[in-house]
């Protein structure tokens, strides 16, 4: 048996889900309700359908499974695809327990009216939650399979084997739409189903673990596939919206006459006033020519210089909840500081911007009292709860369909963009599609938090024997140090964020484990020792000292190496979610700017389930790392986005990226974690330590910038 | 307004329009493209890239009169008779595609270079795409899809 995935050690972030939508109707000035926490963990198992209609026929809701008489097969989830692969990850796990080809499966996404709610797509979540689920599902499916067929031979179930989607004896053999067509089965819920199904062994895996190809590519290469924003619905208008001047303005009045003289449907509900047209040129220039006419009361807005200060002055230290601050303490922290030799810094993270692809977009149709949006966001019944509280819905009248989305990244949990279509839909009495802007997308999607921290620690040798964290704003996702320490005392303040603020790959440990990773190479320093001996030297845990050797080995890292003129090297690494992983990097001090010679990663996430998906997603998380660390940085003043665009905020391209190494380790023996969030946890510290090898400057906030000189 | 004419994917057609739609507008909501897609709208992210008379361009920034009685190819227009052109296959092969979005502007514009230098150094290729955001960040796969269409095409060549 493998070991199992181990849900105790690690909780959600308290940055997680931390949003709702930015405004409120007038329609509904109840309480937004707290979404956030219940459904984070949920992962309903669903029903095992043996359906006697054929495929695209009425699915139940919930079904997980659905068998058809004509053979089709579909299996269900409520998790969505943002790139990160998982359409392709369920499908190897259906195809697997029910023994049939990945062709002749299909697998159904993210419908609140059809498939079962498997929480948000969030937290690394999908892999360990999702997949032994439907893996279940499906093995008890094939149980219910075999014995159906046993019965119509009347041989005992043991006797029987499956494959090739059907089950056989010598020489009969009885597909799968064979036995659905009879009347031997029926349909099942968890109650109901086969339990203890062996799922297949590891090493009986003969599709899973298989680096398939991703299922949609001939959709997307062809430009078939419709994401959100490509959904087209019968008299279908156009929307857009109008947005405050800056932060925190108040709309005192507006004159819509100037839209709807432009042939626009023009509405103003509470703070909020959009248009709908025929185009969406139309419905921008009706927005604009409304815009001129309205009338704001502006409120103060701090700058993003001296952000570390000014949350560091708005830190909430006393409340409790799954909001409020958290303190975990054990050993004594402040005599044993007292006593040994310390060293102490202070760190600081900017917010920045997921910036996917496709901005948020929606499609809303109404039919009388009955509402359904197409939208592209990671909790599809998140924002169907949303809907419901804005149009005080029932559950059967609001229905949110995620058809496979462009980008995510954390930065899709809100349903703002499938409320303010809705909203536009229902005036104009047409369904409204609505894409916001990228300038909308910078400016008014929530961001990854901006953060602080300030760090202490004691050494006895070369052992760090007190460890004092305290940590201003960034989520508690990574905030518990991986290195064995005897006395610890970890602190958490959420802070008044001057922005909206919600999930990110990684969150929290993207800060916590940059100050703490760049920490332990000032320990390092202070200790004497090579940065590589002085982590091997300072935990007792196997799987990273794994990833930190694996890195160091494929990197030809050596204790005291010189990697020659103006040039360093540096090492990190960092555990989350149940996963692993340690960079080596290597930096050119080009005086005005620092370039990035090579990145090479280790990575180890348990069992791995495709190691083609594995190698991309490793990738991609390193790489947008790479922009966190060397680029990406909101600035603002006077409640304005400074830089709110692709011009004026560097995201990685093709030129920037360096000659990067991904070693991937396999653990057959370890059930499988994600691994969309936890390879960019070291990209940021890998890079400052390898700066400060270079340049002798200490890199204390990000983006990295070398001092003037 | 005006009526403008163009030929897309190998068919004339027209829609009245104010002469500074964007033709990225005019593609997916009168024409019914929805194959190119929106990423920005000034040019820096290229996710839009059509041809037009054969070159590359970004239609988020092209007014539908500059293309009045020019021709348009999209990503819809490339494949013919459900025959995947190289660069379309080259990019299922090497697993270009994480969520996609760029993929229609990235696979246009490797259709463009390869047709004037079909045997691109990987300089030329970055030079090339650099202008194009993925935002998943898979350029690697996208550098090895192209470099693999150019290959391939040297391959049926010879």
């Amino acid at each position: 048996m493998p070991e199992r995935f181990r849900e105790d050690l690690f909780e959600p972030d308290r940055k997680e889900l931390s949003e709702s939508p930015a405004y409120r109707f007038d329609l509904d000035r109840r309480q937004w309700i707290a979404i956030a926490g219940a459904g984070l963990l949920v992962t309903a198992a669903g029903r095992v359908v043996f359906s006697p209609g054929v495929a695209g026929a009425e699915i139940p809701p919930s079904t997980r499974l659905h068998l058809g008489e004509d053979g089709s097969i579909t299996v269900l989830t409520g998790k969505v695809e943002v790139g990160q692969g998982s359409r392709t990850e369920i499908l190897q796990a259906a195809a697997e327990e029910l023994r049939v080809a990945p062709e002749a499966l299909r697998v159904m996404l993210a419908d609140t009216a059809v498939t079962p709610d498997d929480g948000s797509t969030a937290g690394s979540r999908t892999t360990p939650s999702t997949v032994p689920v439907v893996r279940r599902t499906c093995a008890a499916a094939r149980e219910m399979l075999v014995r159906a067929a046993a019965e119509t031979w009347n041989l005992n179930a043991s006797q029987l084997r499956v494959e090739s989607g059907a089950v056989v004896h010598a020489d009969k053999r009885l597909a799968y739409a064979d036995l659905a067509r009879s009347k031997r089965l029926t349909s099942a819920d968890d109650d109901s189903a086969p339990k203890g199904v062996p799922l297949t062994e590891i090493d009986d895996w003969t599709i899973l673990g298989r680096a398939l190809l991703k299922t949609k590519a001939r959709e997307i290469v062809t430009g078939a596939h419709r994401y959100p924003s490509d959904i087209v619905r019968p008299n279908m208008l156009y929307g857009a919206v109008l947005r405050p001047p800056s932060y925190g303005a108040q709309l005192e009045s507006v004159d819509l006459t100037h839209g709807e003289e432009l042939g626009a449907v023009a509405i103003r509900d509470g703070g909020f006033v959009g248009c709908a047209a025929k185009t969406s040129y139309e419905a921008r220039n009706a927005v604009k020519a409304i815009g001129k006419s309205a009338k704001w009361r502006i409120a103060p807005h701090p700058s993003s210089e001296g952000l570390g200060a000014y949350l560091k002055g708005r830190a909430q230290i006393s409340g409790g909840g799954r909001r409020g601050p958290r303190r975990r303490e054990h050993g004594d922290v402040d005599s044993v500081l007292a006593a040994a030799k310390t060293l102490k810094a202070s760190y600081e993270i900017p917010f920045v911007q997921h910036a996917p692809m496709e901005p948020r977009a929606a499609v809303a149709e109404w039919d009388e009292r009955n509402l359904t949006v197409w939208t592209g966001t990671q909790r599809p019944f998140g924002v169907r709860e949303q809907l419901m509280e804005a149009f005080r819905l029932t559950a059967e009248q609001a229905r949110v369909i995620v058809p496979d989305t462009g980008g995510g990244f954390g930065g899709k949990h809100t349903g703002e963009v499938a409320i303010e279509a809705a909203r536009l839909a229902k005036a104009a009495g047409k369904p409204v599609s609505l894409c916001w802007t990228r300038e909308e997308e910078f400016a008014w999607a929530y961001f990854r938090p901006a953060a602080a921290f300030e760090v202490r620690a004691g050494l006895s040798g070369e052992k760090i024997v007190a460890w004092d964290f305290t940590a201003y704003n960034p989520g508690t996702a990574g905030i518990e140090t991986p290195y064995a320490v005897p006395n610890v005392r970890t602190q958490y303040f959420p802070c008044d964020s001057p922005l909206r603020e919600g999930s990110y790959r990684g969150i929290g440990a993207t800060g916590n484990n940059f100050a703490r990773e760049v920490f332990m190479d000032e320990l390092a320093g202070a200790a004497g020792l090579d940065p590589l001996e002085f982590r091997l030297a300072n935990h007792n845990d196997e799987r990273l000292t794994n990833v930190l050797r694996a890195a160091a080995d494929r990197f030809g890292w050596s204790p005291g190496q010189s990697a020659g003129q103006n040039r360093g090297t540096g090492i990190a690494a960092g555990f989350e979610k149940g996963s692993y992983i340690a960079i080596c990097a290597q930096v050119r001090d080009e005086g005005e700017r620092i370039e990035v010679e090579r990145l090479v990663s280790a990575f180890e996430c348990g069992a791995i389930i495709n190691p083609r998906n594995l190698q991309a997603q490793v990738e991609g998380c390193v790489i947008q790392g790479l922009g966190a660390a060397m680029s990406e940085e909101i600035r603002f003043e006077g409640g304005q986005l400074l830089n709110g665009s692709f011009s004026q905020y560097p995201v990685p391209r093709f030129r920037d990226i360096p000659p990067m190494e991904t070693v991937l380790l396999d653990r057959p023996d370890i059930e499988s974690a994600g691994a969309g969030e936890t390879p960019i946890i070291a990209v940021a510290p890998a890079l400052a330590n390898a700066v400060f090898a270079a340049t002798g400057q200490r890199m204390r906030s990000l983006p990295l910038r070398l001092h003037a000189a | 307004m005006a009526r403008f004419a163009v030929n897309v994917n190998h068919e004339e057609l027209s829609t009245e329009s104010p002469p500074d739609r964007p033709l990225l507008d005019v593609l997916r909501e009168d024409f019914g493209l929805i194959g190119t897609k929106y990423g920005c709208g000034e040019g820096q992210c290229r996710a839009c890239t059509v041809l037009i008379d054969d070159q590359p361009r970004a239609s988020c920034l092209t007014p539908i009169s500059n293309v009045d009685g020019k021709s348009v190819t999209t990503i819809e227009g490339l494949a013919s008779d459900d025959q995947l052109t190289k660069v379309q296959q080259a990019f299922i092969d090497a697993d270009a595609a994480q969520c996609g979005y760029c993929t229609a502007g990235m696979i246009v514009e490797a259709t463009a270079l390869l047709k004037r230098n079909p045997e691109p150094s990987r300089s030329e290729i970055l030079d090339a795409m650099n202008p194009h955001l993925c935002r998943c960040c898979g350029y690697r796969n996208i550098l090895a899809s192209v470099e693999l269409a150019a290959a391939s095409s040297e391959a049926s060549d010879a």
